[in-house]
């Protein structure tokens, strides 16, 4: 089995058709991992024998004549902030070195209720907070594409673990671009939903306002069939949306004729390298040549995303991770002299350096006398920015872009400068800021690096960036295949 | 000299809801440590608080029976700070948009009615508690973790602390009647701090606020009030100030004593909290709450005096609380005498749990033992005087009326034949009784009739004694 090639729907068309079994195939994607994750460190917790005895009953289950859904019997890698029964979750902290949870986040249930194999809980930035993975307290994980490149962030484990093969699909999350940027990074489609899509309970807050989980997929399809199992209104998350049920592979066919496409100018200026640039309009011409209407438009408050995201963001942080105050889960020093010390060496030993950062600029930002001249005004932004958004999509149905001003840079390079780190998201914050769908879709190599295009959608219309994303990847003509280095290439 | 009191006061009651505000785990009070929990109330990580409409609902009850505007639009909000019984880091509670405002409580002073103004009510959880043992360890009870609240602000419009005893008496009889909190103060249920100043109406001049906390019934509340006046008054003579301070009453050395001095107004770092979406208060659905209201106590008040024919004074003094009132009803139900019961829970059981400093709800018989104690007394099966007897038993053991009767042998002696031969015995002993009365001296039949109590044991039918004695007496 090509195991770095496979899609979710020919591994569930194998299984289907008796080809492979669950179990095999779940044994497939250990073996390759194990060998892989010397190099990647793409994974915190590994749960094989969990697996392999869920394998087996699906596998029982098929043998019985039951009828399973698209994602029964095969693996699925999920970002270790999302919050699963007796699986260690650690959120990339080691303030979290040890927590089990006792309950599962909504996703997982949905996820197990369909048969999903999990296979194991993925590195990521500390509390998702970062653009590179570095962030992490337990390990830096590896770009396959280039060992010694980040995967990007925050979902970087997920990221590589797909890319790689050493899971066909992954769940990351977003605050700020964390699925979009590494799926651009690693050569994948990635996933940011519209904002209450996807239930966030059991999804380690970052920042409430902001955050939604997203899939890692290898192509179109699948990201249309893990997005039908995940998505809906959750009683136990009063943020997220009732929908009318969809199923997304209807938006799998070729019909873009007239669709309206908006290239917004903020997100083709100068900061962006040229050569992305040039990749990305390419890959707009590919559209245009399918009968989409092409303009070039402005998001006139695209300037302040950024910063509007950095004030926010943090502040919702500073307050959410309040509750890692070392009294009832979690590590806690050993010696302390008072409750204001236990609390205090507690954080400051168990919360990295990026964490604590952005815990002081969000405390600031709430401050009084500093409230309304930060978070109070970056919520009036906020505004601003949607409503830049919502003009746009009076005209048009999609936004595209490229998904990151730059190439997977190199491990360490922006460790020092965190400005420098914030800058890799600035064409994906906004999206964020005005919780509107947005997809990042490989549209070329440059020296053998993957490029992203981003299609950014109306709210709660996934099946038109779908479909955009879709007839792009039909008539695309590169191959996705990570040179990892001959030796892992050769796995 | 003339000084002026200022007195606000800021009320947190529980609300009398199944479940918690945010999931939905129990609210009872006094389970095993730790057993009324789960991850949103312990407030692990993931997990998202969903609020209970119940909540809301008896905020709005509240702020309807207080005469409050009910907001259209409310949100909830995140109060910051650090504490270990505060499982998040920050309390959900509500900031610049409550969901009450604006409403007035009147209390009856002697100097007539009086509107206590309410600045707002708003609805928040309820932290865990902090057990120190005596090691010096502390343990955590989150049982009251996410229990929920409603905290009621009023204006400093009290000028004493009989007026804010009893704006709290009101405001506690209110809220019990509408069945929104059962405001026990010794469970916690209900909690009132006091903000209080002095103002020297001739200068002008007026001392800090003072904030009063672990005041633990309205006893000591009106205590503390009491000695921070004298200390406010001290100091403006001595043309002195304190910065704002945070005091304690210590009931075992009958003074306030200082926690803490607020250096800078605590910064909670208050932001919406993103988790629970903001509320669209519907007119409907106020309209059906209102509707849907227990009856308050002036409506009560009418009602009883209407439906049972009894004086006004009575029905207010039996609607001065809900349980009272319950227990009147419950009481008047069994019987169908409602006058009789008026009577008896006006004099013996209120003069009772006055002596006793005692509530309606800590007696331990109930409305229907009290009905049968006055079937007994109707029915003449014992003597009324027998009968405050057998109450005073009731208070004190609880049995219901008839075991105490028959235990005791307390059956009201109706029988003529017994009662003949009692009676003459009685007169046969008092030969100078007989003469005196049948000398006019009338005295002396209530004598005879005394005599015969007496050899009873109170048992005789006094009225059927007193007749049987004037026959015998006339035919001697």
């Amino acid at each position: 089995m090509d195991f770095l090639k496979l899609t979710v729907h020919e591994l569930r068309d194998k299984l289907r058709n008796g080809e492979i079994t669950s179990e095999e195939i779940v044994k497939g994607y250990f073996d390759r991992l194990e060998k892989l994750e010397d190099k990647l460190d793409s994974f915190l917790t590994i749960t094989k024998k969990e697996a392999i005895k869920e394998a087996k009953k699906i596998d029982e289950r098929l043998k019985n004549g039951e009828k399973l859904g698209d994602l029964a019997g095969i693996p699925v890698a999920i970002k270790d902030n999302i919050v699963t029964k007796d699986i260690k979750t650690t959120c990339g902290s080691k303030i979290l070195e040890d927590f089990i949870p006792p309950y599962n986040a909504t996703i997982i249930e949905k996820l197990k209720s369909e048969g999903a194999i999990i296979i194991g809980k993925t590195n990521l930035d500390e509390f998702a907070m970062g653009s590179s993975t570095e962030n992490s307290a337990y390990k830096v994980t590896k770009n396959p594409w280039d060992l010694t490149r980040v995967p990007g962030g925050s979902s970087g484990g997920s990221a590589a673990a797909v890319a790689s093969g050493e899971v066909p699909y992954a769940l990351g999350s977003e605050t700020g671009g964390s699925v979009r940027q590494p799926a651009s990074f690693c050569g994948l489609v990635g996933l940011k939903p519209t904002y209450g899509l996807i239930s966030r309970y059991g999804l380690v807050a970052f920042a409430s306002s902001f955050d939604q989980i997203g899939p890692f997929t290898k192509d179109v399809e699948d990201l249309a069939i893990v997005l039908n199992n995940i998505i809906g209104y959750d009683k136990m998350d009063t943020t997220s949306v009732e929908v009318e049920k969809k199923d997304y592979k209807n938006a799998l066919k070729d019909d873009i004729k007239g669709l309206k496409i908006a290239l917004p100018k903020e997100y083709f200026d100068e900061g962006i390298n040229k050569e992305v640039k040039g990749k990305v309009l390419k890959a707009v011409k590919v559209l245009e040549d399918l009968g989409a209407k092409v303009d070039e438009v402005s998001l006139p408050h695209s300037d302040y995303g950024l910063a509007t995201y950095y004030v926010l963001a943090p502040s919702e942080a500073s307050s959410n991770l309040s509750r890692f105050d070392g009294i009832r889960y979690g590590s806690r020093v050993k010696d302390y002299d008072s409750l204001d010390e236990l609390f205090i060496k507690t954080r400051s030993e168990g919360f990295g350096e990026e964490v604590k950062r952005r815990v002081m600029m969000g405390t600031y930002c709430l401050s009084s006398g500093y409230y309304d001249e930060y978070y109070n005004k970056a919520q009036k932004v906020r505004t601003l920015i949607k409503k830049d958004f919502d003009d746009i999509f009076k005209e048009y149905d999609v936004i595209i872009s490229p998904t990151t001003p730059s190439l997977p840079f190199k491990i360490g390079e922006r460790n020092d400068d965190p400005l420098a780190m914030y800058m890799s998201d600035i064409l994906t914050v906004s999206v964020n800021i005005a919780g509107v769908p947005a997809l990042s879709i490989p549209c070329g190599l440059i020296d053998g690096l993957p490029v992203g295009l981003q299609i950014i959608g109306k709210a709660f219309d996934e099946e038109t960036i779908i479909k955009v994303a879709y007839n792009y990847e039909k008539n695309s003509d590169f191959i996705l295949e990570p040179k990892m280095g001959g030796d892992i290439n050769e796995l | 000299m003339s000084y002026k009191t200022l007195i606000g006061l800021e009320i947190h009651a529980e609300l009398m809801t199944e479940s918690k505000i945010f999931c939905k785990c129990s609210t009872e009070f006094g389970g095993d440590v730790n057993t009324h929990t789960c991850p949103i109330c312990l407030g692990m990580p993931g997990t998202l608080p969903v609020l209970n409409k119940r909540v809301v609902e008896y905020g709005i009850r509240a702020g309807i029976a207080f005469n409050c505007d009910i907001a259209k639009r409310t949100k909830m909000d995140r109060k910051n700070y650090f504490y270990p019984d505060l499982v998040k880091g920050y309390q959900i509670s509500q900031y610049d948009l409550p969901l009450c405002k604006d409403g007035a409580i009147k209390i009856e002073t002697d100097q007539g009615e009086k509107e206590i103004g309410l600045i707002r009510i708003h609805i928040e959880e309820d932290t865990g508690k902090s057990i120190h043992s005596n090691d010096g360890g502390s343990l955590l009870d989150y049982n009251r973790s996410g229990v929920p609240l409603i905290e009621i602000v009023s204006q400093p419009d009290m000028n004493s602390p009989e007026e804010a005893k009893l704006f709290l008496e009101k405001l506690k009889a209110t809220l019990q009647y509408i069945e929104v909190s059962d405001c026990k103060m010794e469970q916690g249920s209900l909690r009132c701090d006091v903000n209080i100043n002095i103002i020297d109406e001739d200068t002008g001049n007026k001392t800090t606020v003072t904030e009063l906390k672990n005041l633990n019934s309205f006893k000591s509340a009106v205590k503390a009030m009491e000695f921070e006046q004298k200390r406010h008054i001290g100091l403006l003579e001595q043309g002195k100030d304190t910065k704002r301070e945070t005091r304690r009453w210590d009931e075992s050395k009958s003074e306030t004593i200082l926690m803490r001095v607020k250096e800078d107004a605590a910064d909670y770092r208050y932001f919406p909290e993103p988790d629970v979406v903001e509320l669209d208060i519907e007119k409907d659905w106020v309209k059906k709450i209102k509707e849907d209201i227990p009856e308050l106590p002036h409506v009560k008040r009418e009602r009883f005096v209407k439906e049972y024919d009894i004086p006004s004074y009575d029905a207010e003094v039996l609607t001065s609380t809900k349980a009272l009132a319950d227990f009147y009803e419950e009481t008047v139900k069994h019987t169908k005498d409602p006058k009789q019961v008026s009577n008896w829970i006006m004099t013996d059981i209120l003069r009772r749990l006055k002596d006793e400093e005692l509530e309606i709800d800590d007696i331990k018989f109930t409305a229907e033992n009290l009905a049968d104690l006055i079937k007994l007394v109707n029915g003449g099966k014992i003597s009324n005087n027998i009968g405050k007897k057998v109450l005073r038993t009731m208070f004190e053991e609880g049995k219901d009326p008839n075991t105490i009767v028959k235990e005791k042998g307390l059956i009201q002696i109706n029988d003529e034949d017994k009662l003949n031969e009692i009676i003459d015995g009685i007169l046969a002993e008092n030969e100078q009784s007989i003469i005196d009365y049948k000398n006019g001296k009338d005295r002396a039949l209530g004598y005879l009739v005394g005599q015969v109590m007496k050899a009873t044991k109170g048992k005789a039918n006094p009225q059927k004694a007193n007749q049987i004695i004037r026959e015998k007496i006339n035919n001697y």
